[in-house]
């Protein structure tokens, strides 16, 4: 199988330097990392893919058993690793993927040596002596907002935003298309990420991590932020002065320069 | 132009007043006048959501006052959980990303806990050196459109699941099918003998052909022995198909039988089925009836031949293919289908088997068979005999393979079941002609 095709990869940057792989969260895609990238490209080779079901990826590998589960999504960073023959690379997850990268970095540790997090959460709904955010019925609430929003997305588009763009007519009309996915595959990533419980998952990193959290996001709150920092031991926390759930887009200067220094680190 | 007066004029002029004291209404009505009274919501918030300014008409919607929402209160918390979480999975992003994003469905919540679906827009202003100001946004209220769209939505789920249950009523229907086809594939066998019994001194072979695994077939045959030198057989076709078709050739079969053992002459065994029939059908005012061949063989051991007496109720002709090379029809003319009159007429005949010789019989879908290009022609009797001519002298083993190659033939212009059965007498020490 065709792993860059299908997960839509894209290589750039600086093709000797150290390896960086930023892996988009829910709700998007690569362009998420925008602001992000000039950062990167002069030191650093880097390495951005979509999850199959997102983005420019091949929908007809998308399986709901594959990716009913965050092992899923961690096969396919393993597998486009391995596409590459990476080393050693510095994986950055925002969101659910920080805890993807942790799956991925315990299944291929020679491929993944460091891990940036940028405002993970291994467990959104509350538990026990645990405060994730959201009750399972704000989760349900959540789905019913992708049955009324199927941003960019229409049967007719499908091929476009699946990267056969043998319809440039229709290019123009990509409104959203960013967050474009198919409704069905949108709703089994956003289960499979609101409804997943990694916190056991965090005592397997054995490899340099910084976690990056916002003062305030309203998807991973502080305590969150908190709870990851001390359960990967020898973890750097940062707390970047922005809102919301997005700092690499909303506080990209913070955000970069926080990435850098834990690059820089890292030599 | 003699016509024209200035009273005409009048009423236009008092229009033209009206007009402009709508006019001169609007022009007082105030950019800030329409700002907070529109029809929609406007808000404007700081990058990081802060709420700086908003309008009446969404205070009203929302059931806030100025004070409590303004510098306090950012725009993620007038939504709903869910809305949030949609909010900063695909709002926020594409804001940035896009600079505008435009006709996001959401819901606001109300202070008396009630929730509005709206439309919302929002529009990043940027300032003179680039750099995002704030944050403009627009919120129609969509409770129709919602109410519509969740009725589509649920037309959809209908569909859906009526989909799914007609897939899972088509699954049932073919297993369902299934099942009902192997218990009329029994069935059919329970109505043809497992095996021929041996005749000593002849050969036997026979095939049947199903027209439709969904139909039982009427066509039955048999052989079997009568007494110590004497051995029966008997084909025939019920009219019709289905399972009363079947229940008539089971009652033939076995009525046939039992009558060969009490009296084996041929015309005396079809006429006890004929009164069978008869008595437990057409009397009845439910006619049904069939056509049969039945018929006795006597082996004489010392010459090798064999005495076929047999009698025909309707039946299509019996063909003998003999070791010379030729082949004739047996006539059975005059015989009447048996079961559809108090007393049959039957026609009996005698024929005499030697060494190569094969007796052929047949039901009618053979020679019915549907020919030609268009369908439209019938195999007939002709064809058969021509055909039972290239195989004379062949081993009945051989003539009903040929005969089965036959009806592979015929693809489907062949639509009714066949029944075959040949009997024969193998070739002695003199040559014969074989199988082509």
């Amino acid at each position: 199988m065709d792993i860059a095709r299908r997960n839509n990869v894209t290589v750039t940057g600086n093709p000797q330097g150290p390896v960086v792989v930023l892996a988009h969260g829910f709700g998007c895609d690569q362009n998420m990392w925008r602001l992000t990238l000039p950062a990167l490209v002069e030191d650093h080779r880097v390495v951005l893919f979509d999850y199959v079901g997102s983005g420019g990826s091949d929908l007809s590998a998308f399986s709901e058993d594959r990716y009913g589960s965050l092992d899923g999504y961690a096969r396919d960073v393993v597998e486009v690793c391995e596409a590459l023959d990476l080393r050693d690379a510095v994986f950055v997850g925002h969101s659910v993927s920080a805890m993807v990268g942790v799956l991925a970095a315990d299944t291929a540790p020679e491929r993944i040596g460091a891990l940036v997090m940028v405002a993970p959460s291994p467990r959104y709904i509350d538990d026990e002596g645990y405060r994730g955010g959201f009750s399972a019925e704000d989760i349900d609430e959540l789905l019913e907002s992708l049955e009324s929003n199927y941003l960019g997305w229409s049967a007719a588009m499908a091929p476009v935003i699946m990267g056969n763009a043998d319809r440039p007519e229709l290019g123009e009309e990509l409104r959203n298309s960013f967050c474009a996915t198919d409704p069905d595959m949108a709703r089994v990533f956003a289960r499979t990420t609101f409804l997943s419980d990694a916190r056991d998952d965090l005592k397997s990193v054995r490899v340099p991590t910084l976690v990056l959290e916002c003062v305030e996001d309203a998807i991973a709150p502080r305590e969150v932020g908190a709870f990851v920092h001390r359960a990967i031991p020898g973890s750097t926390l940062v707390t970047l002065d922005a809102t919301g759930h997005c700092p690499h887009l909303s506080a990209p200067d913070a955000t970069n320069q926080a990435i850098r220094g834990f690059l820089a680190g890292l030599r | 132009m003699m016509c024209r007066s200035g009273r005409q004029q009048e009423p236009h002029d008092a229009d033209g007043s009206a007009l402009d004291a709508a006019f001169a209404a609007v022009l007082e009505d105030s950019a800030e006048e329409l700002y907070e009274n529109a029809p929609c919501g406007y808000l404007s918030t700081l990058m990081d959501g802060t709420i700086a300014k908003i309008n009446a008409t969404l205070l009203d919607w929302l059931g806030l006052e100025r004070e409590a929402v303004v510098g306090r209160t950012r725009f993620t918390d007038l939504l709903t959980v869910g809305g949030k979480l949609y909010h900063e999975t695909h709002f926020a992003p594409l804001l940035r990303m896009q600079g505008e994003v435009s006709g996001i469905a959401l819901e606001v919540k109300q202070a008396g806990g009630g929730r509005i679906p709206v439309l919302v827009s929002s529009m990043v202003k940027h300032g003179s050196t680039g750099d995002p100001l704030l944050i403009r946004t627009t919120v129609f209220d969509a409770r129709d459109r919602r109410a519509y769209e969740e009725e589509l939505l649920r037309r959809r789920q209908a569909a859906e699941e009526a989909r799914r249950q007609a897939e899972e009523a088509r699954r049932q229907a073919e297993a369902d099918r299934a099942r009902l086809q192997d218990a009329l594939a029994v069935l059919q066998r329970s109505l043809l003998p497992d095996t021929l019994a041996a005749v000593p001194g002849m050969e036997a072979a026979a095939y049947y052909h199903t027209a439709s695994p969904d139909r039982l077939g009427g066509d039955f045959y048999d052989v079997f022995p009568v007494d110590a030198k004497r051995f029966a057989f008997f084909l025939g076709d019920v009219c019709g198909k289905g399972p009363e078709a079947a229940a008539v050739t089971s009652l033939t079969r076995y009525t046939l039988r039992a009558a060969a053992l009490h009296d084996a002459t041929p015309v005396a065994a079809l006429s006890t089925l004929n009164t069978v029939l008869y008595d437990r059908y057409s009397a009845g005012g439910d006619p049904r009836y069939c056509t049969a061949v039945f018929g006795t063989l006597e082996p004489d051991p010392s010459t090798g031949r064999v005495t076929v007496r047999l009698a025909s109720g309707g039946h299509p002709p019996v063909v003998v293919l003999r070791a010379d090379g030729t082949a004739d029809y047996v006539p059975t003319p005059g015989g009447l289908l048996v079961g559809i009159l108090p007393s049959a007429p039957l026609a009996a005949a005698t024929t005499v088997l030697a060494p190569g010789d094969t007796l052929l019989l047949y039901t009618d879908g053979l020679t019915e068979a549907r020919t030609g290009e268009d369908r439209t022609s019938l195999y007939g009797e002709e064809a058969l005999l021509a055909f039972a001519t290239e195989h004379a002298g062949a081993s009945p083993q051989a003539v009903i393979e040929a005969l089965t190659g036959l009806l592979d033939g015929f693809g489907d212009g062949l639509d009714d079941d066949v029944a075959l059965l040949a009997l024969g007498v193998p070739a002695s020490d003199h040559p014969t002609r074989t199988e082509r």
